[in-house]
């Protein structure tokens, strides 16, 4: 865990990151800094705040305590939650298009690609509605393809993915990393890669109740 | 993120600390409930059984001890639930948002009253309970108003984005609540006229108006001191465990 | 950033062109309450003709606001939401364009039907081009206001009274101008100031809800 010293090298860090959910305290004093070529999985047992962690690197949950701090900030991020973010009554190709839109621009050439890429050749012009839920989690991961970003935050990206689709999202996970990527992914399913590094969120669980509200340790 | 456009002072960021509120409420609240007592009782001795009759409207008038000062809190209530809001969306003070919180409740508990005494006085005075004047009407939708924050803030069960929501509804609702009262002036231009203000100079006797003024005053120290106490409790409650309560004089007893 | 924008719009006028009750449903909504008036008042043309215009205008509001509830709940469910809040773009952006095909898809069928409305109601006839211009600026009003209540109730279970609660008190304002200016134009009244208020009030709005329901929705 390197401090905010070496700032410029990471794609991005925190400093002192902390979560409380109705004045519970999930995690405190997370420091960990995220460099090109990283793969970050994340554990904890159910309820530690994995999830908590990836929105709140994402944007999507406020930050009271600490910072998440990126340096550069063209850094292009992607997340793929639990919802997958895909509208039924759209086909696969039509999501791609409003999701890839949001950050910028993409040709039909290039979704068909990235749907092949997934597996999906034959069901780009598919209502979503009528996909399986393996499907569907390939139609979403599709724009890892689409989108060119550095970091991808994947909350349980293998859920409802066959053996098959397993080892190739593991393949995609490889190659984005050995390119220059980063990935902060949370999985109950052991990664088989060299160069994932595993944090442990039970090491920064809550020690005390409040003592994150301001002054609240610091009585005398 | 755009956390230090606004540089928070530090007393301020001081007064934000749960610990710090617990005591400072704590030393004040005797100072308050006393006020209130001798304001409330002073005034309303006064003015109930001392103040001349009106010459209008007779003894009926008297209820004006009562009206005055809820419908001022009302307002107030909602207005210092708004800026309490503001300052823990701002500064991210968790204790702002307990103070919104603890606003709603005696906010809508002032504007009931202020709406029940209004009906009452009414009847001597137009005849009716109701009638579809603009102050009754604005202080209706104000009730509306905290009804719908209080069923927001119930709603949602993560208190503390709650507390934020209750913190954007009351802000808007606040911004809303003058346009509310000009429309509502403008659609029944058929109310009285207000009879009290604290800067103009009022047009009844001064001993009409002194206990007025005492009771309003009295109302104020009241709604701090429900303040101080609900607030205090919001603490205890979200606060258990957490060390310095642990070790505090109230919870060891020593 | 237009880019952006276009590309809600498009793809929230798609889902309604697969959906299309989702448009149709707001617009019978509007005539079935006002057609339970004449039943519950009186089919007299006198006593319609006099209440018309505020008939009107509420069942507009009960529109717009049911409509509402879905405005950001269905991309909350479905996790869209969470990517369009993570565009590097201003949460403003979104809102604005997510009302603007609210209206587009609510409010807008609501004044071309109005006229007709107008008619059952026994509105007089010169009164109608002052019904159409005051709704057409007051329901984006309404549009926008709500937009505030939808996001606030978007992650709440059973919003859609909610909402109504929070939302309401704070279209009385609108209803009162909108309703009067129909009425004045009915006693053959002029009504520049109610406009010029309406047109005030659509500002306004402007200007809260991209902060309100901006702020709203990132909670």
């Amino acid at each position: 865990m390197s401090s905010s010293s070496s700032a410029m090298s990471d794609l991005f860090f925190t400093s002192d990151l902390a979560c409380e959910r109705d004045f519970r305290v999930l995690y405190s004093s997370l420091n960990f800094s995220v460099k090109a070529g990283d793969l970050w999985h994340i554990k904890g047992r159910n309820g530690a705040g994995k999830t908590t962690l990836l929105r709140q690197l994402a944007g999507l949950h406020s930050v009271d305590t600490g910072q998440v701090l990126y340096p550069n900030e063209a850094t292009k991020v992607i997340y793929v939650g639990h919802k997958l973010g895909l509208k039924e009554q759209l086909t696969a190709e039509e999501n791609l298009s409003w999701l890839a839109g949001l950050n910028g621009f993409s040709t039909k050439l290039q979704r068909y690609a990235a749907l092949e890429q997934v597996g999906l050749s034959g069901y780009e012009e598919n209502a979503v509605e009528q996909l399986s839920a393996g499907q569907k989690r390939r139609v979403a991961l599709a724009r890892l393809h689409l989108c060119k970003a550095e970091v991808w935050l994947l909350d349980e990206p293998f859920t409802s993915l066959d053996q098959q689709g397993i080892v190739d999202e593991q393949d995609w996970l490889n190659q984005h990393t050995l390119a220059g990527g980063a990935v902060i992914m949370t999985s109950h399913q052991d990664i088989s890669l060299p160069q994932v590094k595993v944090l442990d969120l039970s090491l920064y669980a809550g020690s005390s109740l409040g003592d994150l509200s301001r002054e609240g340790g610091s009585s005398t | 993120m755009t956390q230090s456009i606004w540089r928070m002072p530090r007393w301020f960021h001081q007064m934000g600390s749960p610990k710090w509120f617990y005591d400072f409420g704590g030393s004040l609240q005797p100072w308050f409930a006393i006020a209130a007592f001798a304001l409330l009782t002073w005034g309303m001795v006064w003015g109930l059984a001392f103040a001349p009759a009106d010459y209008q409207q007779g003894n009926s008038f008297r209820i004006m001890y009562v009206h005055v000062p809820a419908a001022l809190l009302s307002q107030s209530v909602f207005l210092g639930m708004a800026v309490a809001g503001a300052v823990g969306i701002i500064w991210k003070i968790k204790v702002a948002f307990m103070v919104a919180r603890s606003c709603i409740a005696i906010g809508a508990t002032f504007t009931a009253i202020a709406l029940l005494t209004g009906a009452i006085w009414g009847k001597p005075t137009w005849g009716a309970y109701w009638v579809w004047d603009a102050r009754l009407t604005s202080t209706l939708v104000l009730l509306f108003l905290y009804a719908g924050v209080m069923a927001l803030n119930q709603a949602i069960t993560d208190r503390q984005i709650a507390g934020k929501a209750t913190a954007i509804l009351a802000i808007v609702g606040t911004i809303n609540i003058p346009i509310i009262k000009y429309s509502v002036e403008w659609w029944n231009t058929l109310h009285q006229s207000s009879s009290f203000t604290l800067t103009a100079k009022p047009s009844m006797p001064a001993d009409m108006y002194l206990p007025l003024l005492l009771t309003v005053l009295g109302s104020y120290c009241v709604f701090v001191l429900v303040i101080l106490i609900r607030t205090r409790a919001q603490i205890l409650q979200t606060q258990s465990g957490a060390n310095w309560l642990m070790q505090h004089r109230d919870i060891t007893g020593a | 950033m237009i880019g952006f924008m276009l590309t809600i719009i498009r793809r929230d006028l798609l889902l309604v062109a697969r959906q299309p009750a989702e448009m149709i449903n707001p617009l019978v909504f509007f005539v079935l309450v006002i057609a339970m008036f004449p039943l519950g008042i009186s089919p007299e043309a006198s006593i319609l003709s006099q209440v018309a215009a505020g008939v009107i205008w509420v069942a507009a509001m009960l529109a717009t606001l049911l409509s509402l509830e879905l405005l950001f709940k269905l991309d909350h469910d479905d996790g869209s939401l969470e990517q369009l809040l993570l565009a590097p773009y201003p949460s403003w952006c979104l809102v604005l364009s997510k009302v603007f095909v609210h209206w587009l898809v609510s409010g807008l069928p609501l004044i071309l039907i109005s006229p007709f409305i107008a008619m059952m109601l026994f509105l007089p006839d010169h009164a109608i081009p002052t019904l159409m211009l005051s709704l057409l600026l007051g329901t984006p009003t309404l549009s926008l206001l709500g937009a505030i209540g939808a996001a606030l109730v978007t992650g709440v279970r059973g919003g859609g009274m909610l909402l109504t609660l929070l939302i309401l008190p704070l279209y009385v304002p609108v209803i009162i101008f909108g309703a009067s200016s129909v009425a004045a134009a009915a006693q053959g009244m002029p009504v520049d100031g109610y406009m010029a208020l309406l047109a005030a009030m659509l500002v306004f709005a402007l200007m809260i809800t991209p902060w309100a329901a901006g702020s709203a929705l990132k909670l």
